[in-house]
């Protein structure tokens, strides 16, 4: 709040083009270095993200709104997080949604 | 031991050839042996910032033709006695040399000094494997921009790609007044991202432009320099004193910075 005032009684610049630049610099650049290094494109990481969503939601059904899918560097080493929260378990078989030839359900089911 | 450092950036217009210029002479002023070379082929810059670009009778390419010897080919400083440059070709294709080439002739210059520094051109294709075929060691130059950060970033995987495993950051031309309002990255946000040991960090200062224009590097300025210190300040940790960094936040530090940090949010 007295922030705000002391930006009011001296204004640094017109609007907000200023604001958090820092910030949006140093995101965009660790978003932008995370997946140099792992010299992964867009299109790559869409269709990996389609995949592996597709592969859980065999099990559970998954919010796709509240869902995190990212690269990202830890010490020069790049990790992929995927943060997906469940919504709930799905008890019916595997077998009964629309699935892919990507997995053998069997085995999945087994190391239940 | 001769140590061959490679100055390099990715990215152009970072201060390479300004830094190799003003740690060579900072160097030859603690009573080492340099040698600078300068790859930028077709595109050279590093004798018109050491005022030699007169006395150039040789380049680095005539030398490799075995057209001259290296003696001949090497600079003499006008001012520092150890200081000698050898200077690239300014008309010939860039494609003229090869790594193999460019190895044998600096390992054969570096016999005889202490130090070796190679001014890296711009990108990361021939030049900068020419560059960087014959180093120990690298010397990264950024600056507080995203394009510059994400190049260097490319290029230390190169490098260590290459075996080049002793790398040091040098942050050029920041903007203390900037970065203290968060309207910039700092030099902790580089080092979080590029997470390589700091080995400088130089304030963006005209009189490095002024010093430029006169052909004489700005550590030889009599009169103290921020820029200048900072650069001083890099060839005696390469020689490997342990230097506290310049206070850079000092000169901008007045009471109306410190209210609007207090406040903050």
């Amino acid at each position: 709040m007295i922030s705000e005032l002391i930006d009011k009684m001296f204004p640094r610049n017109k609007g907000n083009t200023y604001k958090n630049s820092r910030e949006q610099a140093k995101n965009r650049l660790k978003l932008v270095i995370a997946h140099d290094r792992a010299k992964l494109n867009p299109g790559m990481m869409e269709s990996m993200r389609r995949e592996i969503l597709e592969v859980v939601s065999h099990y559970v059904e998954i919010d796709p709104q509240e869902m995190e899918f990212s690269i990202s560097n830890d010490d020069r080493m790049s990790v992929l997080i995927a943060n997906l929260p469940i919504r709930r378990i799905k008890n019916s078989k595997p077998e009964t949604t629309t699935r892919s030839k990507l997995e053998k359900p069997e085995t999945q089911k087994t190391s239940k | 031991m001769t140590r061959i450092i490679t100055i390099t950036s990715g990215k152009g217009g970072v201060g390479k050839t300004t830094i190799t210029a003003n740690l060579g002479t900072a160097l030859a002023q603690l009573g080492k042996k340099v040698a600078l070379i300068d790859a930028d082929f077709g595109l050279r810059n590093l004798d018109l910032l050491l005022g030699l670009e007169n006395r150039i009778v040789y380049t680095i390419i005539e030398a490799i033709a075995g057209e001259c010897t290296i003696e001949k080919a090497l600079v003499k400083d006008k001012r520092q006695p150890n200081l000698v440059l050898l200077p690239a070709a300014q008309n010939r294709n860039k494609e003229a040399v090869s790594p193999e080439q460019m190895k044998e002739i600096v390992d054969r210059i570096s016999a005889n000094f202490d130090y070796a520094i190679v001014d890296c051109p711009a990108g990361i294709e021939l030049g900068f494997r020419n560059a960087i075929v014959a180093a120990t060691e690298a010397i990264i130059v950024t600056t507080p921009e995203m394009a510059a950060v994400r190049d260097a970033d490319r290029v230390i995987g190169l490098l260590e790609a290459e075996g080049i495993e002793k790398i040091s950051l040098i942050v050029n031309r920041l903007r203390p007044e900037m970065v203290q309002l968060d309207r910039t990255i700092g030099v902790e946000d580089i080092l979080d991202i590029l997470r390589i040991p700091v080995i400088g960090i130089v304030p963006e200062d005209e009189r490095v432009i002024v010093s430029t224009n006169r052909g004489e590097p700005l550590v030889l300025d009599e009169r103290p320099s921020l820029p200048g210190m900072a650069f001083k300040n890099i060839a005696r940790r390469i020689e490997g004193d342990d230097l506290p960094f310049l206070d850079l936040m000092a000169s901008y530090d007045n009471l109306f910075t410190r209210i609007r940090r207090l406040f903050k949010a």
